[in-house]
């Protein structure tokens, strides 16, 4: 009897639904932060769409980002940008390589290049705000300019502020050896993905602003 | 090899998981020369659907590059991207039948 009970465990146990089975090979958390990255695509789509809409809808689009300062300050950011994403990674090979200390470093760096695109995008925002951009007026054109161009980018602004917060809190908690690789790892996926929504917001905001006037 | 790995696959190599440092700066190089391209096009004097479909095809492949190589979809099970790509797929094609409502509401506004 005994023995049947343990055979037909391990059949139980080799079989996907046994339990205990990573789901894609995986591993739960990643699966989660992925499932959690999808839902957050969408919803960047389905501004992107909104600011899409509203600015064919409109004959007098706001063309405000001249190549200097404007142009040139987000090419910075995006390649801040990119850049961070190249530490972040850099953070999540030496996490998996066991060098604590130099994971560390580089998700410092990491942090310092999103804390850096914030600063930078705040003053494009106090400066629009100083001409006299509001979210339903400005200046030049078609009134909604301000809240479609705040709404996309500030709901990306928080991303980016909170991916630093996270990343400060992994850092702070790999130093005392408390995470794993693969939450480096994980926290990872959102930074890339905070990168990879600017790299539809640059071109659609501010690249193809330059096509008019 | 236990059960449990032959379900899941062995653990790749080291140096696999770990991704070598090379491919990562040439995929970040080669995103910086796209951003560059970009900015490049954004100033010549294109048709609004080529430098549309140029602009959106750049950022395509960019994004591709970002998941597979930084976040590391390519080294992944197949199943998963199989899985989470195309529900995001069928959302951008669904909300892209309001967008030619748009240009009813341009050639409807007195202007």
């Amino acid at each position: 009897m005994a023995t049947q009970e343990a055979l037909s465990e391990d059949v139980v146990r080799d079989s996907a639904w046994g339990g205990g089975v990573r789901p894609f090979a995986t591993g739960s958390k990643k699966l989660g932060m992925w499932l959690f990255i999808m839902s957050d695509a969408i919803t960047f789509a389905a501004l992107l769409m909104a600011y899409s809409y509203v600015r064919v809808a409109s004959a007098d689009w706001p063309a405000p980002f001249e190549f200097y300062p404007a142009l040139v300050k987000a090419t910075v950011m995006t390649v801040i940008l990119l850049s961070s994403s190249l530490t972040m990674v850099m953070a999540v090979r030496a996490a998996k390589l066991e060098r604590r200390h130099a994971a560390v470093k580089w998700l410092l760096a990491t942090i310092a290049g999103g804390l850096l695109f914030v600063i930078i995008h705040a003053t494009e925002w106090a400066g629009l705000i100083g001409e006299g951009v509001r979210l339903f007026h400005n200046p030049w054109g078609a009134p909604l300019f301000g809240a479609a161009f705040f709404t996309l980018t500030g709901l990306h602004m928080t991303h980016v502020f909170c991916g630093a917060c996270y990343l400060g809190v992994v850092a702070g908690l790999i130093v005392r050896g408390k995470l794993s690789s693969e939450d480096v790892e994980v926290a990872g996926l959102y930074w890339h993905f905070v990168d990879l929504v600017w790299m539809f917001i640059f071109p659609m905001v501010y690249i193809l602003s330059t096509r008019l006037g | 090899m236990t059960s449990y790995e032959a379900q899941v696959g062995t653990v790749p190599s080291h140096t696999h998981v770990a991704g070598t440092a090379r491919i990562f700066l040439v995929v970040w190089f080669w995103l910086l020369a796209l951003t560059g391209v970009e900015v490049f096009l954004g100033y010549e004097h294109l048709a609004l659907r080529v430098m549309l479909v140029l602009l959106m095809g750049l950022s395509i492949v960019k994004g591709a590059l970002i998941v597979a190589y930084f976040m590391h979809l390519r080294y992944e099970r197949a199943s998963m991207a199989a899985t989470l790509m195309p529900a995001l797929l069928v959302v951008i094609l669904l909300m892209n039948m309001i967008l030619p409502d748009s240009l009813r509401l341009l050639h409807m506004r007195p202007h």
